[in-house]
């Protein structure tokens, strides 16, 4: 478990040096107490201390850095059993499958997939950020496909239990960190030396979760600590019960043998049904994959899984926020209002959909106001006339307009005086108290 | 060392409340351990899965949506029995979607005459859901409450404006179960249950409704207030908040960009149908895995996926 912050300070140097940036060693190690400072930010803490501390604080569950360059990623980590006992840290990877049973043309059509998915949401870009190969008894087909899946530059995984095999597998993409699945009692002893040898983060599966156990002990034991634990079979219940009780059994449990990621695929325990695919994908990002597998990438599985993914995994102390920007609906035009709202991403979320269900025209500007609900934000002087009147001129949308119009969130009807002043030409209209009643309020504006 | 399952027991358990009469008469709740935790204890009784319907013609949804159901033409009650008999639903969620005073504000009798046949036409449990107008839904409420007493129906919903007119006639005066509304805040779900519980309405004829949000839209927001239900409900045997939880998800889930947006609009994004079909079960199975007891989707392949989906987790 970890130190407190008094046990913390006893290992400082406690001369209050300043040199961390914090005002006292005390002050210092209340932080690092509360995980929100590494404890090296010292320069001169003693490597006695330090170890004793790493000790003390290594989280119960490893952090697995896969992939290189710009497919870089880290899995695992994580610390709490629900986002709002703290955060959730790192999201789980959407890998799409190949093996060497493919037709050339279907290969060719699921990478031009992978690629064809990929965009922006709220900050943050979407795409499939694993290929996973599985070997099944080709190994020409095996190693022509993984050598076309790696030059999509994502994080490469290879499914093969064939020792000799997946040593070629693993010569064709090494140096980027891979992932190699496929270690079973079997063969375990020749895939833990592979794994070193290539630096790879070695896959795990077994029948029940006590083999799991020992074989995840018999590779630490060999000194292969970067693990991922394959939790899935072909029973649905059995994998969602194998997720919970390895991520429970290290987080509450405190056992750090069942500390590692896991992976699970969605596409073969929903058996080429595609909506049972997106339904058991959407169930794992809450409880508990790190890597999920799909059998294919569309804009239709990924809209709701990347979309639930980036909710679930937002720190519950930091607001989400959307850009700062004019927002366009429905081909807005020079004489369409401007409605103004804040930049909390909930807000925006039911604003913009109610404007998006009223199908009619109009620009939506939401200015800088520091990620809170209206009230809250207007409260703390961050939405308001001042603020509306600089996002009007950085924008440039007077020079798009004809017809001035500014609507108000009906909650803070009070601005409207403020902004008349600040905004000479433009009319201010008080807008409804809801976002429910914005497509009623469009359509009578219009 | 060998491995030790940490498995975790609770004292509290989500209280039973049956929807519906006959032999298909369904019931909710019943765990005592987190969703579909049946390896830690009594997962209860499975989840439900419920078909939407309206109470104005289909073609007011998209148009596959009228093509689906195309037999049933404009007759509500002829489309719950489509529903009924084609898609064998758990129970069918009935919206008074044409009882919104600011849309085609349909009287309350008409409403009334429209539940009554849609109730004497199938045998599933019914659902009733409202305008989402407080004044005009409690008004409703109260009279469906009434024609139908006997039905065991569920009314969806009662919130903190209308809970009293909604929870007295409904399940007082009436007999019908009553799901209280509220909007992704525990404490506001706990004040509810506690005021209706004052009202006289027994833990046994309440359900909740915490609200939801598509996936994408906030949905963070809906699962952690239903972990933390649940871990009061459970952990701290909290008997306010041990209802069990009906989620109506297409609600929410049909009126995102991700199903709202044509062909033509976003060109890239591929069949808008497939992509909404995606949406709701995605929702859907994030509910499940949350807390939901029950939930509502509106397009029969969702329905027919999450049933899969119940089948398989437990």
């Amino acid at each position: 478990m970890g130190l407190t912050g008094i046990e913390i300070f006893k290992l400082t140097p406690r001369t209050n040096c300043k040199e961390c940036g914090f005002p006292t060693c005390m002050a210092f190690s209340m932080k690092v107490a509360s995980g929100a400072v590494e404890i090296e930010k010292c320069p001169h803490i003693s490597d006695e201390a330090k170890a004793k501390l790493s000790e003390a604080t290594a989280p119960p569950m490893k952090t697995i850095t896969v992939g290189k360059g710009s497919s870089e990623k880290k899995i695992g980590g994580e610390t709490v059993l629900f986002r709002h006992e703290k955060t959730l840290v790192n999201k789980p990877l959407i890998a799409v499958q190949f093996c060497d049973c493919i037709s050339d043309e279907r290969l060719e059509e699921k990478i031009s997939n992978i690629k064809k998915v990929s965009y922006d949401r709220i900050g943050e870009h979407m795409q499939a950020e694993g290929a996973i190969v599985k070997y099944c008894g080709d190994k020409d087909k095996f190693l022509k496909v993984l050598g076309n899946v790696k030059d999509l530059e994502l994080v490469n995984i290879l499914y093969c239990s064939d020792a000799a095999v997946a040593k070629e597998g693993l010569e064709l993409v090494k140096d980027t960190n891979p992932v190699l699945l496929g270690a079973n009692s079997e063969n375990i002893n020749e895939m833990i030396s592979l794994a070193k040898e290539y630096k790879a983060t070695l896959g795990i599966e077994a029948g029940t979760i006590e083999e799991l156990y020992s074989l995840a002990e018999t590779a630490e034991k060999a000194g292969q600590k970067e693990l991922i634990f394959n939790v899935g079979g072909k029973d649905i219940a059995k994998t969602f019960e194998t997720a919970v009780e390895t991520r429970r059994a290290a987080l509450v449990g405190g056992d750090r043998t069942m500390g590692y990621p896991s992976i699970v695929f969605a596409n073969t325990l929903s058996d080429g049904d595609d909506y049972l695919q997106t339904a058991l994908a959407s169930a794992f990002v809450l409880k508990y994959a790190s890597i999920i597998v799909l059998d294919d990438m569309s804009y239709q599985t990924a809209l709701p899984l990347f979309g639930l993914r980036q909710n679930i995994f937002t720190d519950p102390q930091k607001p989400m926020r959307v850009e700062p920007k004019i927002y366009e609906f429905a081909n807005p035009k020079s004489d369409s209002p401007v409605l103004v709202t804040v930049d909390f991403a909930l807000t925006y979320f039911v604003v913009s959909g109610e404007i998006e269900r009223s199908k009619m025209p109009a620009w939506l500007m939401i200015p800088d106001s520091g990620g809170y609900s209206v009230l809250t934000s207007w409260a703390a002087g961050k939405f308001s006339g001042s603020v509306i009147r600089q996002m009007v001129k950085d924008s440039g949308i007077e020079e798009k307009l004809t017809v001035k119009r500014l609507v108000i969130p009906g909650k803070v009807a009070v601005l409207k005086g403020d902004i008349e002043e600040e905004l000479p030409g433009w009319e201010i209209i008080v807008g409804p108290d809801e976002a429910m009643q914005i497509p009623k309020f469009l359509n009578e504006l219009a | 060392m060998a491995y030790k399952k940490t498995a975790k027991k609770y004292s509290g358990k989500i209280s039973q409340v049956t929807v519906g009469t006959g032999e298909k008469a369904i019931t909710l709740g019943g765990k005592n351990v987190l969703p579909f935790y049946k390896f830690d204890g009594e997962a209860g009784n499975k989840p439900k899965v419920g078909i939407e319907i309206m109470d104005e013609s289909p073609s007011e949804w998209s148009g596959e949506f009228a093509e689906l159901y195309s037999e049933a033409g404009n007759d509500t009650a002829a489309w719950a029995k489509l529903v009924e008999e084609k898609y064998a639903p758990d129970f069918i969620c009935l919206r008074f979607e044409g009882a919104d005073p600011n849309g085609k504000n349909k009287s309350v009798e008409e409403c009334v005459e429209v539940a009554k046949k849609v109730a004497d036409s199938i045998t599933v449990p019914l659902v009733v859901a409202g305008s989402k107008n407080n004044d005009k839904d409690a008004e409703l409420f109260k009279n469906v409450a009434e024609a139908l007493q006997g039905k065991n129906i569920l009314l969806l919903a009662a919130k903190e404006e209308n809970y009293k007119t909604v929870g007295a006639a409904g399940a007082l005066a009436y007999g019908q179960k009553v799901a209280a509304e509220s909007s992704v805040d525990i404490n506001l779900a706990k004040q509810l249950n506690i005021l209706m519980s004052q009202l006289g309405v027994k833990k046994e004829d309440i359900v909740m409704n915490v609200g939801c949000a598509a996936v994408g839209y906030g949905y963070e927001y809906v699962s952690s207030t239903m972990d933390r239900i649940l871990l009061a409900a459970l952990g701290q045997n909290d008997e306010s908040l041990q209802m069990p939880i009906i989620t109506a998800v297409s609600f929410d889930s049909w009126s995102v960009k991700e199903s709202l947006a044509t062909e033509a609009d976003e060109p890239q994004w591929g069949n808008q149908m497939e992509r909404g079909i995606h949406m709701e079960v995605s929702t859907a199975a994030a509910c499940l895995v949350s807390g939901s007891d029950a939930v509502v989707v509106r397009h029969p392949k969702s329905l027919e996926t999450m049933k899969k989906f119940v089948n398989s987790m437990m």
